[in-house]
């Protein structure tokens, strides 16, 4: 297949579900019937309210048009998409007018030609006549139309005033912005606005001197409030807005579908390639979780898979403290293969263990899994789902029964009240964030729970109607508060309680959240949260109609984590917001696979679907297929692994795409862990940090040069296409692969979609899934089985899945963690839009422009106690250690709350966070450290210190000469 | 740190954690149980050997009954804890 752009069929579709009007009598909305009429001979039946112009294209006709796109609303502006309707008068605009049945449409008469030239002449007398040389040339929709309507000659000479001399804007590193070639169709703005929510551009002046700017006469893209998410660039039919890298490569010649590998929003693109280049992401329109929308991340930051850094031969040393050298295949995978072996016959199974990533594959993580138990002969595996998303798995699966957000990203169309609690959406899940404003900017009412006042709380047109800038860590007293609101002011949907949950557990919990030690009055000194503010928000919740409850690591990173998921999910049933759409429990997942790496088995007291390694009937299907024993006891998790690793019991670990010494709490603790195993094995991209602790280096390869698929936050399983071969030689898949086999175990895959299949053999709610299931229907969300045969977008529709809802009690216990007069302040930790994690692959890109270091955010009262000013470095300090980083001074945060990101390596913001953790899951809390901050002049010495390890460590051996 | 100061951190870690399970299983109608159960599914046998080893020192009164129940359930080999 050759390049060809999406189609675009002018105008939104109108889902024929989708009820059009309202019921004059009853108020209530009303699903008309689909409409017929006639486009130029040609019968269409189309959804009423669909518009003339896109019943046109359905049909397979083509009406000019330069204002309109169907990713926006029809706008009427450029005149070009005049039709004649018998009957009526004039010339009406298609993308304005909607079907009416039998209407009779004419679509290319010698009238409407004339008139469509006419209009095409006056654009193009104020457009440069340079298409050979354009970079959007073959790709423009201006060209199209000029020849769609047959231009040939312009009569008003060029000469005129115009705007050919305008400078072009490349301050954004992705797209350049040239105003010579605009048309003021005004795409853009409308994209930022309708699609993005971000309000950046708009049309400056009137008639001919009205011009495109990004804010500010003064503004260009990049200082402007631009997040660069590509909407615009996408928009518009010219070579106006148009990537930089068309401009450097050219025009694409094939396009393949797949998956963002950056955030659990699951984007999908068409990756647009030349040859083995990519020359540009763009997003799918047909994608079920970004519906043509994407961010900076996943539509412009891909270069880092081309980074010079990466590394693409395989290595070993035998200390840590050598240079690295350069080895075969062979001899890196034999080499490890047999320290893995000594291991286990000197310390036994239990020495040896494996972390899967999140950001790998589906199948990856099965293998890793597979290999950890099936040939490590051990459960020592874990995920780094575990520092993120792990008490959403205890929490929701003691209250519903299942570890799953229980919608689809669609539902939140029809929520009335979103409640976002520690999440920051608009950064840290951008394209569902832009779903959410549109929601809100349609009326639905907003509450955010965090501590800091996010880019949610107030932005163009939206503001929260309730935020609790509560204290950190103290979820579980603001949620059980707004339970006591709702259970002692008769709020609670008792029909719903009363058929879905178990009626004796909600007794007790409503007996406990009533108690006036519950109240918000009470729990305010302990909340820092007006009592009024609470109540407000519960009653707004319970009743304002369909309530969504959306959450992130903001809940999960804390000492009671899993209580906090409980006491939402406490909140959703008693207000009966379950098992519908627009309701409904939402973990934000952090990165891409977090879902899929939970579902896959690499919790290491359970295997894949959710099913503890106690349970005999799932192990002896395991045992089946497999042919091995496994152990019925759980194994370790990841802290657990580097507490034994300093116990000396722990000794060698393999780590897929995981950079555990920069994610994890507690630093110092990790890297004295590392450096007491014997063997670690890291199978990366980079030598990222935990690789200076390495002994075998394995190169692993980018989501471009592999295939498999990811699960995003709506359980929605979805293909990954290699679009080039891998630049190490291997597909991750086939690395683990090669690693089981030198250990002696027969594998024998030739394509992931035989481990898919395996995985929906051992895993009930994966039990009809398939590659070419998979690429028939795009996507599918789990369950997928018998009772759900073509998947499962909203979850507990009839029941929860473990039969009756299960209400939790959930007491306040106070984080350890306290401040005091050595610690005062309290730290919490969060990301922002343009970096990644670790920033292992976004501070590889251009990215960095918006992001080049971590800053701690302090609140005026604070910074000036001690002195502090924007841009001045800080020492941070905590029981657990300190570092420095440049300080910004802002009432974003409350006084007594300090804040930073920890995308960066120098910072190692992870220095200062605690061993402290959930006591369901153990999943750190990093959103709450007692600190001090004070003035300082440069880099602490363990960032000193560090720096000289990294760089002694990260040496390769010069290749020997001959 | 010597690998005997790192044994008494993870110790003093388990004890923490035990401690936090205890006090946020408390409501449980059978907490004794709910504690053992717990550890019983997410610990894996060498950390609940290290607290048996170590004995109810530290240790919440729920925490410690909870851990006898596991050592009794560890002894006859079956862990019924419920
Ligand atoms: S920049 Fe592009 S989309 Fe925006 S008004 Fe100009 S031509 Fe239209
Ligand atoms: S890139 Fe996105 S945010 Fe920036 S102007 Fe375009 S649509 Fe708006
Ligand atoms: S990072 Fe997330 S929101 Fe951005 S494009 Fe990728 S999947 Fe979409
Ligand atoms: S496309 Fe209809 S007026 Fe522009």
């Amino acid at each position: 297949m050759g390049y060809e752009p999406q189609a675009d069929f002018g105008t939104p579709e109108v889902r024929s579900e989708t009820p059009v009007t309202l019921s004059p009598v009853t108020l209530s909305p009303v699903t008309l019937s689909p409409v017929t009429l006639s486009i130029d001979g040609r019968e269409v039946s189309v959804p009423a309210g669909t518009t003339v112009m896109r019943a046109a294209a359905v049909s397979g006709g083509s009406i000019p048009r330069l204002c309109a796109t169907d990713s926006l609303k029809q706008y009427g502006s450029c005149r070009l998409c005049l039709v004649e309707i018998d009957g009526m008068r004039g010339t009406p605009a298609s993308c304005t007018t909607p079907v009416a049945p039998g209407m009779v449409v004419h679509t290319q008469t010698e009238k409407l030609q004339k008139l469509r030239r006419g209009v095409m002449e006056l654009y193009i007398s104020d457009h440069p006549l340079d298409c050979l040389t354009c970079s959007a040339n073959n790709d423009c929709e201006l060209q199209d139309m000029a020849a769609n309507v047959g231009l040939r000659d312009v009569r008003y000479g060029y000469e005129g005033d115009n705007h050919l001399g305008a400078e072009t804007d490349s301050s954004n590193p992705y797209f350049d912005f040239d105003p010579s070639k605009c048309i003021v169709c005004s795409r853009c703005v409308r994209a930022c606005e309708e699609v993005q929510g971000t309000f950046a551009l708009t049309i400056d002046g009137r008639g001919f001197g009205s011009k495109v700017s990004a804010g500010l006469a003064s503004d260009d893209f990049l200082s402007s409030e631009c997040v660069s998410c590509g909407a615009c660039v996408q928009a518009c039919p010219t070579a106006t807005l148009n990537e930089k890298a068309v401009k450097a490569i050219g025009k694409p010649e094939r396009a393949v579908i797949t998956t963002c590998a950056y955030c659990g929003v699951g984007c999908t693109f068409r990756a647009e390639m030349r040859g083995e280049q990519v020359v540009r992401m763009v997003p799918w329109k047909d994608g079920k979780a970004n519906h043509g929308h994407s961010c900076v991340k996943g539509r412009f930051a891909w270069g880092y898979a081309m980074h010079q850094e990466r590394i693409t031969r395989p290595m070993i040393r035998e200390r840590i403290d050598q240079p690295w050298r350069e080895v075969s295949w062979e001899e890196a995978l034999g080499h490890a293969a047999r320290e893995f072996r000594r291991i286990a016959d000197t310390y036994g199974n239990n020495a040896l263990g494996g972390l899967v990533s999140s950001r790998c594959t589906n199948e990856e993580g099965f293998l890793v899994q597979k290999l950890v138990r099936a040939g490590f002969g051990t459960n020592n595996v874990d995920t780094c789902a575990r520092v993120c998303h792990s008490p959403t798995g205890y929490g929701l699966k003691t209250t519903f029964g299942t570890s799953a957000g229980t919608q689809d990203f669609d539902s939140v169309d029809d929520s009335d009240v979103i409640l976002v609690i520690g999440a920051n959406p608009t950064d840290g899940h951008p394209v569902f964030a832009s779903r959410m404003k549109r929601r809100l900017r349609q009326g639905a009412k907003l509450i955010v729970i965090d501590p800091r006042r996010t880019d949610m709380v107030r932005s163009p047109h939206i503001a929260a109607d309730y935020h609790l800038p509560l204290r950190p860590g103290t979820n579980v007293a603001v949620l059980t508060a707004m339970a006591h609101v709702i259970v002692t002011e008769g709020l609670v949907d008792e029909a719903f309680v009363r058929e879905r949950c178990d009626g004796d557990e909600y007794r007790d919990w409503a007996d406990f959240v009533s108690d006036e030690r519950n109240s918000p009055e009470f729990l305010a000194p302990v909340t820092g949260v007006d009592a009024d503010l609470v109540r407000g928000a519960a009653r707004l919740f319970a009743t304002g109609g369909n309530g969504a409850i959306y959450y992130g690591l903001g809940v999960t990173e804390h000492s009671q984590g899993s209580s906090t998921v409980m006491a939402i999910a406490n909140l959703a049933m008693a207000t009966g917001n379950i098992g519908r759409r627009g309701v409904g429990v939402n973990p934000l997942r952090g990165q891409n696979n977090v879902q899929g790496a939970c579902d896959m088995g690499s919790f290491p007291h359970e295997l894949s679907g959710y099913r503890h390694v106690s349970d005999p009937e799932a192990r002896a299907l395991f045992e089946a297929e497999w042919g091995v024993a496994i152990d019925p006891e759980p194994g370790m998790r990841i802290p657990n692994m580097l507490d034994a690793a300093t116990d000396g019991a722990f000794k060698g670990l393999y780590v897929q795409g995981e950079d555990i010494l920069q994610s994890d709490p507690d630093t110092k603790h990790v890297a004295a862990g590392l450096a007491a195993m014997e063997c670690v094995i890291v199978h990366d991209l980079f030598l990222n940090e935990t690789a200076n602790y390495a002994h075998v280096f394995l190169p692993g390869s980018s989501f471009l040069e592999k295939n498999g698929t990811f699960t995003n936050a709506e359980r929605r399983i979805q293909r990954v296409r290699k679009v080039m071969e891998p630049v190490n030689g291997y597909e991750d898949w086939q690395v683990t692969q090669e690693l089981a086999r030198a250990m002696g175990l027969d594998w024998n895959y030739t394509h992931p979609g035989e481990i898919m299949d395996e995985i929906a053999r051992l895993t009930p709610s994966f039990a009809g899934v398939n590659y070419d299931r998979l690429d028939a229907d795009g996507s599918l969300q789990w369950p997928v089985n018998a009772a759900h045969p073509d998947g499962s977008p909203i979850m507990h529709v009839d029941g929860f899945v473990r039969g009756k809802g299960k209400f939790v009690v959930t007491e306040y216990i106070p984080t350890d963690e306290r401040t005091g007069p050595r610690f005062p302040l309290l730290l919490t930790t969060g990301r922002i839009l343009s970096q990644y994690n670790v920033g292992a692959q976004t501070r590889r890109t251009e990215n960095t422009v918006w992001h080049g270091e971590d800053v701690l955010e302090v609140h005026p009262s604070d910074a000036e106690n001690r002195g502090i000013r924007s841009g001045d470095w800080v020492r941070l300090a905590s029981r657990s250690g300190e570092t420095t980083l440049r300080a910004t001074v802002t009432d974003r945060v409350a006084p007594g709350v300090v804040y930073t990101t920890f995308h960066h390596p120098a910072t190692q913001a992870n220095v200062v966070t605690t061993d402290y953790s959930d006591w369901a899951t153990n999943c750190p809390e990093y959103k709450v450290t007692a600190v001090q901050v004070t003035p300082s002049n440069g880099p602490s010495q363990w960032q000193e210190d560090y720096d000289n390890q990294a760089a002694q460590s990260r040496r390769i051996m010069a290749e020997p000469a001959e | 740190m010597s690998a005997e100061d790192h044994t008494v951190d993870t110790i003093a870690k388990l004890v923490r954690m035990a401690n936090q399970i205890a006090r946020n299983l408390t409501h449980d109608k059978d907490p004794v149980a709910a504690i053992a159960e717990h550890i019983h599914a997410f610990w894996t046998v060498r950390m609940q050997e290290q607290l048996f080893a170590h004995g109810p020192e530290g240790l919440d009164p729920l925490a410690i009954a909870a851990l006898e129940r596991l050592a009794l359930g560890a002894r006859d080999q079956g862990h019924a804890v419920r």
